[in-house]
C-alpha cells in the first residue's frame, strides 16, 4: 500500500472509532475499548480486503465476517455505517427501543452483518460453519472473524479451533484482538491463556503475529493467510484497547462504560485533530 | 420408508433410515458429534460421507457451527443425545440457531427414561421443557418410525429451528404408509367423550392401550396423539375438553415443562377442565430395563387408566 492508501485508512478508522463513540455515548451503555482495537482490522477488512456489496449484502459468493466479540457491535456498526451498508445517522439509535441496532449485533435486523453474536466464544464456531459451507460448495469466498483475548477462555473457542484444523478450513482468517484486557483486569491475571500463539500451533493453525493498528503489516498477514493452504490462519494482532482516544488506552474499566458529555467531546476532538493531521474530512 | 405395523423399530432409527432416504438434497448436512452409531446417523455418514460432518464431542460447538453453516444455505441435521443436545448446548441453540430463527434441526436420540441401562446421566427428560422456552423453536416427538419418517420430511421442508426427539428404545410401528404428518396438528387416533388421553412419543400406544382398558370398565376414551409438542395444537385440546370434560397427557418427560405443562396453559386459557398429567414425577431416572423403569416410573396404560379415572372423578 502507498502512502495515501494507508492515510486513507487511518482516516476511515478514525471515523469508524467516532461512530462507535457516538453510538455508545448517545446510548450511555456500551463497550468502547474493544470497539476502538478493533476498529483497523475492521476497516482493512471492509475497505481493502472483503468482496462485499452494501446493496446485495446477502450475495452468497460473498466473503464473510463474524464479529466473535460481539460486544464490540459499535465498531461493526461503524465500520457499516462508513462503508454504506447502514446510514450513519442510525448510529446514535445505538441499544435504544426504537431502533435495530441492538445492544448485539442481530444479523435478522441488521444490513451486512453476517452473524448474530454476543455469546463469547461461539462465533468461531459459526465462521467455522460458514467456512466448511464455502467448501462443500466448491466456492471461493473467504470468512474472517475476530476474537477477543479474553473471549478466548472459552472451552468452545478450542473446540472449533480444532474443528477449522480438522477440516482444513484454509479459507478462514481469524483475528485475536489481542489488547491483554478483558473485563476483570489483564487477561494473564483473570486467566493466564499465554502463550496463546503456541496453544493455535498446536491446535495445527498457522499462526502470524503483528501490530493490530499497522495497515502494512494488517495487510501482509491477510495475504500470507491467503497463501496458506491445508490450515486455518490466526492473526495474533497486538492491539491497545481504547485506541486513538488517549484517557482510553490500556484502560480495563473503559471496556463496558459509557463516556459522560465531556469526556466525549474530547474523545471526539482527539479523533478530529488526528483526523485533520492527516489532511482528512472531519 | 418400508415400515410394517406391529414391527418393533426404534425412532432413532426411523431417523437415520430418513436422513439416507431424503439425503440425496445436496442442501442437506448431517452433524454428530462421536455417536453416529448410537444416533443412527452412520447411515448417511456411508452414503453421503462429504455432506457428513463429525464435530468429535463438542456438542457446542456443533450446534453453534451448524448455525454458521445454514446461514450459507444449508439445511443441516446436529445431532446428539438429548441430554447433550438441549442440555449441553442449550444456550449455544437459543443464541446461535434460536434467536437468528436458523435453519438448524436438531436431531435429539436416547430422549426420556427408556435409555435403560446407561442411567440418570443419559435418560433426558427436560429436554421438551429446555427446548420449549426457546422462542420460535418447533419441537416434534414422533411415535413410531413412521412418523419419525414423515417428522424429518417435514423438518426439511420447514424453514426454521426443529427439535426433533427421538428415543433408543425399539417400539410397535403404529402407523401405515397412508399416515399424514403435519407440524403443529394432534391426530385423534380414536373418539370418545368421557375424558381424552393425549400422548407423545412411545406413550402414545399405551394410550390407546389404556384406552381399551377403560373401555372394559365402561368408560369411553378419546386418544390424541400430539407429536407437534410446539407449536401445540390448541383446536384439538380444546375441542377435546370441551366434549369430554377431562384430560390425561402421558409422556416421557418431567411433568414439569413437556407436553403435560403445554397442554395445562391451553387449558386454563381456554377451557378449564379436570386434567392429570403422566409423566416423570419430578424425579430422576435409574439403570435397569426399559420396560420395568417405564413400569416403575408410572409410564404405562395401567398408570394412564387410574389418572383417567381420577380426573373424570373430579368432573
Ligand atoms: C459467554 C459470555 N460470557 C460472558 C460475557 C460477558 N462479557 C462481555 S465482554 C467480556 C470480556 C471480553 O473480553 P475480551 O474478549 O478480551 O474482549 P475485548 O477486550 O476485545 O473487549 C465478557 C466477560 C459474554 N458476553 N458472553
Ligand atoms: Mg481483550
Amino acid at each position: 500500500m502507498d502512502s495515501n492508501e494507508i492515510k486513507d485508512l487511518q482516516i476511515h478508522a478514525a471515523h469508524v472509532r467516532k461512530m462507535a463513540l457516538e453510538a455508545v455515548h448517545a446510548a450511555g451503555a456500551g463497550h468502547p475499548g474493544g470497539s476502538l482495537s478493533v476498529a483497523d482490522i475492521l476497516t482493512y477488512l471492509y475497505f481493502k480486503e472483503m468482496n462485499v456489496d452494501p446493496k446485495d449484502a446477502k450475495n452468497p459468493d460473498r466473503d464473510r465476517f463474524v464479529l466473535s466479540k460481539g460486544h464490540c457491535s459499535p465498531a461493526l456498526y461503524g465500520i457499516l455505517a462508513e462503508r454504506g451498508f447502514i446510514p450513519k445517522e442510525d448510529i446514535k439509535g445505538f441499544r435504544s427501543i426504537d431502533s435495530y441496532l441492538q445492544g448485539h449485533p442481530d444479523m435478522k435486523k441488521v444490513n451486512g452483518v453476517d452473524m448474530s453474536t454476543g455469546s463469547l466464544g461461539q462465533g468461531i464456531s459459526c465462521a467455522n460453519g460458514m467456512a466448511l459451507a464455502g467448501k462443500l460448495d466448491g466456492k471461493s469466498y473467504r470468512v474472517y472473524t475476530a476474537l477477543g483475548d479474553g473471549e478466548i477462555e472459552e472451552g468452545e473457542v478450542w473446540e472449533a479451533a480444532m474443528f477449522a484444523a480438522h477440516y482444513k478450513l484454509d479459507n478462514l482468517t481469524a483475528f485475536l484482538d489481542y489488547n491483554g484486557l478483558q473485563i476483570d483486569g489483564e487477561i494473564t491475571k483473570v486467566m493466564n491463556s499465554t502463550p496463546i500463539d503456541k496453544k493455535f500451533e498446536a491446535f495445527n493453525w498457522h499462526v502470524i503475529r503483528i501490530d493490530a493498528h499497522d495497515f502494512n503489516q494488517i495487510e501482509a498477514a491477510v495475504n500470507e493467510a491467503k497463501q496458506t493452504k491445508g490450515k486455518p490462519t490466526l492473526i495474533m494482532a497486538k492491539s491497545v484497547k481504547g485506541k486513538g482516544v488517549s484517557f482510553m488506552e490500556g484502560q480495563a474499566a473503559w471496556h463496558g462504560t459509557a463516556p459522560n458529555d465531556e469526556q466525549y467531546a474530547q474523545a471526539i476532538s482527539e479523533l478530529d485533530a488526528y483526523i485533520d493531521s492527516l489532511g482528512g474530512d472531519k | 420408508m418400508n415400515y410394517k405395523i406391529g414391527e418393533s423399530v426404534a425412532t432413532r432409527q426411523a431417523y437415520g433410515d430418513a436422513l439416507v432416504e431424503y439425503g440425496n438434497d445436496p442442501r442437506i448436512v448431517v452433524m454428530d458429534a462421536d455417536l453416529s452409531k448410537s444416533t443412527k446417523t452412520d447411515g448417511f455418514k456411508v452414503t453421503y460421507p462429504d455432506r457428513f460432518i463429525n464435530t468429535g464431542i463438542a456438542e457446542g460447538n456443533m450446534m453453534a457451527t451448524a448455525a454458521g453453516l445454514s446461514t450459507c444455505g444449508k439445511i443441516v441435521f446436529a445431532s446428539s443425545f438429548a441430554m447433550f443436545a438441549a442440555g449441553r448446548a442449550f444456550e449455544q441453540i437459543r443464541n446461535s440457531i434460536g434467536y437468528p430463527h436458523l435453519n438448524v434441526k436438531i436431531g435429539a436420540t436416547h430422549a426420556g427414561i427408556s435409555v435403560g441401562e446407561d442411567g440418570a446421566s443419559h435418560q433426558c427428560l427436560e429436554d421438551i421443557g429446555i427446548m420449549r422456552t426457546i422462542p420460535g423453536m418447533v419441537i416434534l416427538n414422533p411415535a413410531d418410525a413412521v412418523e419419525s419418517n414423515l417428522a424429518v420430511k417435514a423438518a426439511i421442508d420447514y424453514d426454521g429451528p426443529v427439535y426433533l426427539r427421538f428415543g433408543r428404545l425399539a417400539v410397535p410401528t403404529i402407523f401405515d404408509e397412508n399416515y399424514k404428518f403435519e407440524i403443529g396438528k394432534g391426530i385423534q387416533l380414536k373418539d370418545g367423550s368421557d375424558v381424552t388421553l393425549i400422548g407423545t412419543g412411545l406413550l402414545v400406544p399405551a394410550c390407546t392401550e389404556a384406552a381399551e382398558i377403560l373401555a372394559g370398565e365402561g368408560i369411553n376414551a378419546r386418544v390424541i396423539n400430539m407429536a407437534t409438542i410446539k407449536p401445540i395444537d390448541k383446536d384439538i385440546i380444546i375441542k377435546a375438553a370441551k366434549e369430554t370434560g377431562a384430560i390425561v397427557t402421558a409422556e416421557e418427560h418431567n411433568v414439569i415443562g413437556g407436553l403435560g405443562s403445554a397442554v395445562a396453559e391451553v387449558l386454563v386459557e381456554n377451557a378449564p377442565v379436570p386434567m392429570k398429567r403422566v409423566g416423570t414425577q419430578d424425579v430422576f431416572g435409574r439403570s435397569g430395563k426399559p420396560y420395568p423403569l417405564l413400569e416403575m416410573y408410572g409410564l404405562d396404560a395401567k398408570t394412564i387408566a387410574a389418572k383417567a379415572k381420577e380426573a373424570i372423578a373430579m368432573k
